[in-house]
């Protein structure tokens, strides 16, 4: 490589410049999630919101309002957190949306969601996980619970399933 | 005073430099020598390495205690560490520069004082801090920075640090004297890596973040339902217990509470399934995502590390090109490659030189980058067919998002003026200057910098 100091320049005293920094420097994160939002589709039944503003893409609340299966009618809450190291990590997403009664949800609002942990890649964007939640609405499963009671009353009895969804429904979840 | 007897004469005479070896190699002429080595001058270029150059040291921990002793024996006098830990008595067996007297103090103090006190002439500085808490001035002062981190996290923050202070010429050529060559140590057990980037020149930490594996992440369902091994109760501790039963509580992994809390969750659910296995010692490994480490290989990896530092600094021979790998679990076995710049890296990439005006709205800098007619303004040509509606950003501020749910809410964005989006109003006098904008468009498979010189 190149040879930076030498004995005449006596390895230059770094000035202190007074170079003015300017903007705090973005993480590889936030370039990233940048192209995520500038490309975002957002499918019918979901909306977005930057509660801290649209300087502020680290942090969102995703909604989703099904249109199709056992959750149609309902309003759920998703909240993100990317990290500085997106998407190197999975953005962290939440159910914010208290009590929902889904096999894949448990009641603190953690989601067993493939993409979000084991099989998350660096390919993949936030458009994605916006897929799989769509999905986990449509198509709940039961095979992978993290709230067994709705897993078993969604295999034994899936009426009685479909009438304790309806009714949270309307209790407004 | 007489000078007549032995005694005197013994201490008179002349005794070796403390850096006769060092000197044996900086004054040699070889054919592996770097590019401008000059055997002749050896003398000089110790006393360059003691007196003018200063290292940024980055983590006093298993590495980091082997690199400053390193460095200060091969003569290295200026020298500031950064560490952010306080001494833990699991240290003590390998982070050499503790004593048990030392523990629950700063890593960087303490270290600083072991190395000063035993090595003439070193003047270390410690700094307890985090990485991210200090400054672009602060980082600027240093000639060479040495990594010996144990997180993706802070070597992806300090190379992004090491990125942003390059500077270049018309042209796009990075100007030599912003390059803050930087040296990477890592270990894992009885596996460790050390590698030497010139940002800007040589791939970046983010070129090659493919090489540090995301951590293994278990289903939450399995960890919900299905444990089978001790670490997925500890994970069950950790991702769904502590949430639930603290949600008030911002886990620590520093504080002996809150892992002595997450040892005993961990612990009655692996009774409850019959699993063996959590000891206390597991679940810090597993919530720290930490692989037990081997002095050995911190020594190891720490030499070679340190040895490329002199090879920066004086050119006694060719640096290592330009990441080694060292596996020491079966047998010793070292892999030197040669990995390349990744041409899209949003972090290292030269971007790509544009002339505006201040008083030139965002609306007509962005139709002037897309103009067929091309000029100052305009992308080069092959991009310039691609990139149809670009969203542009400028560090956390998105100017105008093209696509989606913030076009709407940047779109007013569009009528003002550069000088309004860019500069503060204190810097509105300036002349000229040069900002780095992020460009967007879905033709495009990852972010393209701009480097725009606002005239
Ligand atoms: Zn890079």
């Amino acid at each position: 490589m190149i040879k930076l100091f030498s004995v005449k320049e006596k390895a230059k005293k770094e000035s202190a410049e007074a170079a003015v920094t300017g903007k705090k420097k973005s993480s590889a994160g936030e370039l990233r999630i940048q192209k995520d939002i500038s490309e975002l589709n957002l499918a019918p039944g979901f909306s977005i919101e930057f509660p801290n503003g649209t300087d502020d893409l680290l942090h969102f609340e995703i909604t989703l309002k099904p249109t199709e299966g056992y959750y149609t009618g309902g309003t759920f809450l998703f909240g993100f957190e990317i990290s500085d190291n997106y998407p190197h990590d999975a953005p962290k997403v939440k159910c914010l949306t208290r009590n929902v009664f889904h096999p894949n949800i448990d009641l603190e609002g953690n989601i067993c969601l493939n993409i979000l942990r084991e099989d998350w890649k660096p390919v993949l964007s936030i458009n994605s996980v916006m897929y799989g939640l769509n999905f986990l609405f449509l198509d709940p499963n039961p095979e992978d619970p993290l709230n067994k009671d709705a897993a078993k009353m969604l295999r034994d009895n899936p009426r009685q399933f479909e009438q304790v969804v309806r009714n949270g429904i309307r209790r407004g979840w | 005073m007489s000078s007549g007897n032995n005694n005197n004469e013994v201490a008179m005479a002349q005794p070796p430099s403390r850096f006769e070896d060092v000197l044996h190699v900086l004054k040699r002429p070889g054919a592996l020598a770097g590019d401008g080595f000059d055997a002749d001058s050896g003398d000089d270029v110790m006393e360059m390495m003691q007196d003018s150059i200063s290292l940024l040291v980055i983590g006093a921990g298993g590495l980091g205690c082997e690199l400053l002793k390193d460095l200060a024996l091969l003569g290295f006098q200026n020298m500031t560490v950064v560490d952010m830990d306080t001494i833990d008595v699991s240290n003590l067996n390998r982070q050499f520069l503790f004593r048990p007297a030392d523990v629950g103090k700063p890593k960087a103090v303490v270290a600083a004082e072991k190395v000063n006190s035993r090595v003439q002439g070193c003047r270390v500085t410690p700094k307890h801090a985090r990485v991210e808490e200090l400054s672009l001035d602060f980082y600027r002062q240093f000639h060479v920075w040495v990594l010996g981190l144990d997180s993706v996290e802070a070597r992806s923050y300090v190379n992004s640090v090491a990125c942003s202070l390059l500077e270049y010429d018309e042209d796009g050529n990075v100007d030599p004297s912003s390059i803050k060559p930087m040296v990477d140590g890592g270990t894992e057990g009885f596996k460790g890596h050390a590698r030497v980037i010139y940002p800007g020149m040589t791939p970046c930490f983010q070129c090659t973040l493919w090489l540090f594996p995301p951590q293994t992440k278990y289903p939450l369902c399995t960890l919900a339902e299905t444990p089978r091994t001790a670490a997925h109760c500890i994970e069950y501790a950790h991702l769904i217990a502590w949430p639930r039963d603290r949600p008030d509580d911002e886990f620590d992994a520093d504080n002996p509470e809150h892992m002595l809390w997450m040892f005993e969750q961990a612990s009655s659910r692996a009774a409850t399934f019959g699993i063996p296995g959590v000891t206390p010692q597991l679940t810090s490994g597993v919530v720290k995502n930490i692989i037990p480490a081997i002095a050995s290989t911190n020594a190891i990896v720490a030499s070679m590390c340190a040895t490329e530092v002199l090879k920066i600094v004086t050119m006694c021979l060719r640096g290592m090109d330009n990441y080694t790998m060292y596996m020491g679990g079966y047998g010793v076995y070292t892999h030197v490659a040669s990995y390349e710049r990744d041409p899209q890296c949003i972090v290292c990439g030269a971007g790509i030189a544009i002339k505006t005006r201040a008083d030139s709205t965002l609306a007509s800098f962005r139709d002037a980058l897309t103009s067929d007619s091309g000029g100052d303004g305009a992308l080069p040509t092959d991009l310039r067919g691609k990139v149809t509606s670009p969203s542009i950003s400028h560090g956390s501020s998105n100017l105008y998002m093209a696509h989606g749910p913030l076009e709407p809410l940047t779109r007013a964005n569009l009528s003002k003026s550069l000088r309004e989006l860019l500069f503060a109003e204190a810097d509105m006098e300036c002349e000229r200057r040069t900002v780095t904008l992020m460009l967007n468009d879905k033709a495009l498979a990852a972010p393209v910098r701009l480097r725009v010189t606002v005239e």
